[in-house]
């Protein structure tokens, strides 16, 4: 889950994330003006919360659910 | 160390020194420099830190030990530093700053002169310094000079309720002369440092680690936004309206039936009330008001003493400072002379004599 | 989206509770909002949020005192160390650390830095290294690269004209009075935990009486070097780590 209002569009999430799942909105802005960042596609996102564990601004929560196999 | 209250012999330097110890001060940070080593000297001869508790360290620098003192008393603590002329215009960022922040820190001048590196021996001439704030911005720091050695043990304990009273750096302006010579005086009896209990109590505000009933304490001279820095700066302004209104302290002597007076401060005002005897032998009506809070200065007192005198002398041992403060406060009224000596040099009482004849008496004629 | 994920006992990473809702001022990619959320992280991991004491300098961290809720004192420009002297040794089971630019700490600060440091004082310093002044607005630091370009050396930094960069981390692992000395970045995750471990590492320490320690954190400055953050990451990467080398210096805390 990301904080839109707080972010502040630095990408370093989409850097940061093994799989591709973060990038950053196009031609849509906070109330700060600054562009931010959505997940894409829930599905690939393995919880290693290396995208909150480099936000600057702690915008991102992760949750991550064991499965049973 | 001494509990009763006898009568010794010492320096003024040492006094306070011991003074400071029983007056339950929780730290000193120094730094050395002449004419009053001999402060930080004593405290680490007497050990404070192994009988009540008092930090005391040497400092790298007196930037440093300004910037160590408002570090302690923001965290509530009674801490104090000492210098002399060059190392309190190294402090002046440190006191402006304890000013913005509303810090409680207590330091003390023991004059020499100058200006720059200067002189060894003592002066006056950091009255401006002291009461015009050498630091950046609208404030004053609550002054207090010492005239005698007791002065030096007395004024520590009161510096410190003051300055935590009002949530202001208060320092005691003292001299070369005040801080080497020696005099009998009664040290104040010792008087336990405050629990943490008492300083969450008696200091709300204090950056001790937030405990949840309270939201971070968080000490800072910042404020970008002009519009509510101007209300602070305008609280400050109450504040110091209050401590003009409330903390005046002064002296007076022979005023009974004098014509003129000589206005003096610390060591210049020991050497005025002898030059006060030898001018009543030589037949001259002078007394002597002595300021002892050089901010607030004692505008209203000094202007009621004044009625019906026939002129004033300002004698301070720099080239006339306190003069200025003692013409606002009489306002044309009557003339106002100044006597001073530079450099360093130490006016003797017939000196002060004859600047009373010939720039008052004579000059009437 | 699935929403039946979001449940307490399925969280792994979120906002430090230490650090509060206000959106801190610093640039997008700013190096440091990941440091302010370590040390709220750890602070809160060693149950010292009541005991705690954060000095804050000039400098774009000037504003610290916004964004985690202890105590902090604001510090004139380089002198963090002394206050934070002050306040351990009159409080000594508080956890006393300073949080200081490299313009506060290396410039105008060096005899507070180092004197505090040799001293032995149980503090921990936290040095953001970016090589430049950012609050300013972007001019050499004592710790700018040879040829890097800033406001003030806009042709790049010359030995002639303005001498060379400071290694005071180097410095300082010389002090009799440090314990632990180290330099890390908080570029990339891995790179974060290891940083969160040695700025654990450096307040245990401090509570543990061992001495000081300085936890270097080279850092970016996207406004100061004009770089876009993932751009500035790799300047950092290919310019100040080989110079400004990653790892710990010192550490004498088991001695």
């Amino acid at each position: 889950m990301v904080d839109t209002a707080r972010c502040k569009g630095c990408a370093l999430c989409v850097q940061a994330c093994p799989n591709g799942v973060l990038a950053l909105v196009k031609k849509k802005v906070n109330a700060h003006g600054y562009p931010y960042v959505e997940p894409q596609l829930d599905k690939d996102c393995i919880g290693c919360s290396s995208c909150a564990i480099v936000c600057p601004d702690a915008c991102i929560t992760v949750y991550r659910k064991k499965v049973e196999i | 160390m001494e509990e009763k209250q006898e009568v010794t012999l010492m320096k003024g330097n040492e006094a306070l020194a011991r003074a400071a110890i029983r007056c339950g001060a929780d730290g000193f940070f120094g730094y050395p420099i002449t004419p009053q080593s001999e402060i930080i000297e004593t405290l680490a001869l007497l050990k404070p830190w192994e009988t009540t508790g008092m930090v005391v360290l040497q400092a790298e620098s007196e930037v440093a030990a300004i910037n160590m003192v408002y570090g302690g008393a923001g965290s509530g603590k009674r801490v104090m530093t000492t210098s002399s002329s060059p190392g309190i215009a190294l402090m002046q960022e440190g006191i402006a700053y304890m000013a913005g922040a509303e810090i409680p820190g207590v330091f003390v001048n023991v004059q020499r002169g100058g200006p720059g590196l200067g002189t060894i021996q003592p002066s006056q001439s950091d009255y401006f310094q002291a009461t015009r704030g050498g630091g950046n911005g609208d404030y004053n720091t609550i002054v207090l000079a010492p005239a005698s050695v007791q002065e030096m043990a007395d004024f520590i304990d009161l510096a410190f309720t003051l300055a935590f009273r009002y949530r202001n750096p208060a320092m005691i302006l003292s001299d070369g002369v005040i801080g080497q010579m020696m005099e009998k005086v009664v040290l104040p009896p010792l008087k336990p440092r405050r629990t943490e209990e008492q300083i969450r109590k008696e200091c709300p505000w204090a950056t001790i680690g937030r405990t949840p009933d309270r939201k971070p304490n968080i000490l800072t001279s910042l404020e970008l936004k002009p519009e509510i820095m101007e209300q602070r700066n305008l609280s400050m302004q109450r504040k110091y309206q209050t401590i003009k209104d409330c903390e005046v302290r002064y002296d007076t002597q022979q005023m009974d039936g004098a014509e003129y007076i000589i206005v003096a401060f610390g060591s210049a005002a020991r050497i005025t009330e002898k030059a006060i005897e030898l001018a009543k032998e030589q037949g001259i009506k002078v007394g002597l008001f002595r300021p002892i809070t050089l901010w607030p200065f004692p505008e209203k007192q000094l202007r009621k003493a004044a009625v019906g005198k026939k002129g004033i002398l300002v004698a301070e041992i720099n080239a006339g400072q306190m003069v200025q403060d003692v013409r606002l406060a009489i306002n044309g009224a009557l003339p106002v002379e100044h006597f001073g000596r530079l450099g360093g040099i130490v006016p003797e009482p017939e000196e002060i004599v004859k600047a009373l004849k010939t720039q008052l008496i004579q000059k009437e004629k | 989206m699935d929403t039946s994920i979001i449940s307490p006992e399925n969280l792994v990473y979120s906002k430090p509770k230490l650090m509060n809702d206000t959106t801190m001022h610093y640039c997008p990619g700013c190096s440091h909002g990941v440091v302010h959320k370590l040390v709220a992280e750890v602070i809160a991991d060693m149950g010292m949020e009541e005991k705690t004491v954060g000095i804050c300098p000039v400098g774009c961290a000037v504003f610290a005192y916004r964004y985690l809720d202890i105590d902090w004192q604001e510090a004139a420009h380089g002198r963090a160390p002394a206050l934070a002297t002050a306040v351990k040794r009159l409080w000594p089971d508080r956890l006393v650390f300073t949080y200081q630019g490299d313009g506060d700490l290396a410039c105008i600060g060096t005899a507070e830095t180092l004197h505090a440091l040799n001293r032995g004082e149980n503090i921990t310093i936290i040095f953001i290294n970016n090589a430049i002044y950012g609050m300013t607005g972007g001019q050499m630091a004592p710790t700018t690269l040879i040829g890097q370009k800033t406001s003030t050396c806009p042709y790049g930094r010359d030995p002639v004209l303005h001498g060379y960069p400071l290694k005071i981390t180097e410095l300082a692992a010389q002090l009799q009075g440090t314990c632990y000395v180290t330099r890390q970045s908080v570029e990339t995750a891995g790179a974060i935990i290891k940083a969160k471990k040695a700025i654990r590492k450096a307040f245990d320490a401090s509570m543990n009486k061992k001495g000081s320690s300085l936890v270097e954190i080279v850092s970016t400055c996207s406004s100061g070097w004009k770089l876009k953050p993932a751009e500035a990451n790799k300047w950092m990467e290919e310019h100040m780590f080989p110079f400004y080398p990653k790892g710990d210096l010192k550490d004498t805390i088991n001695k």
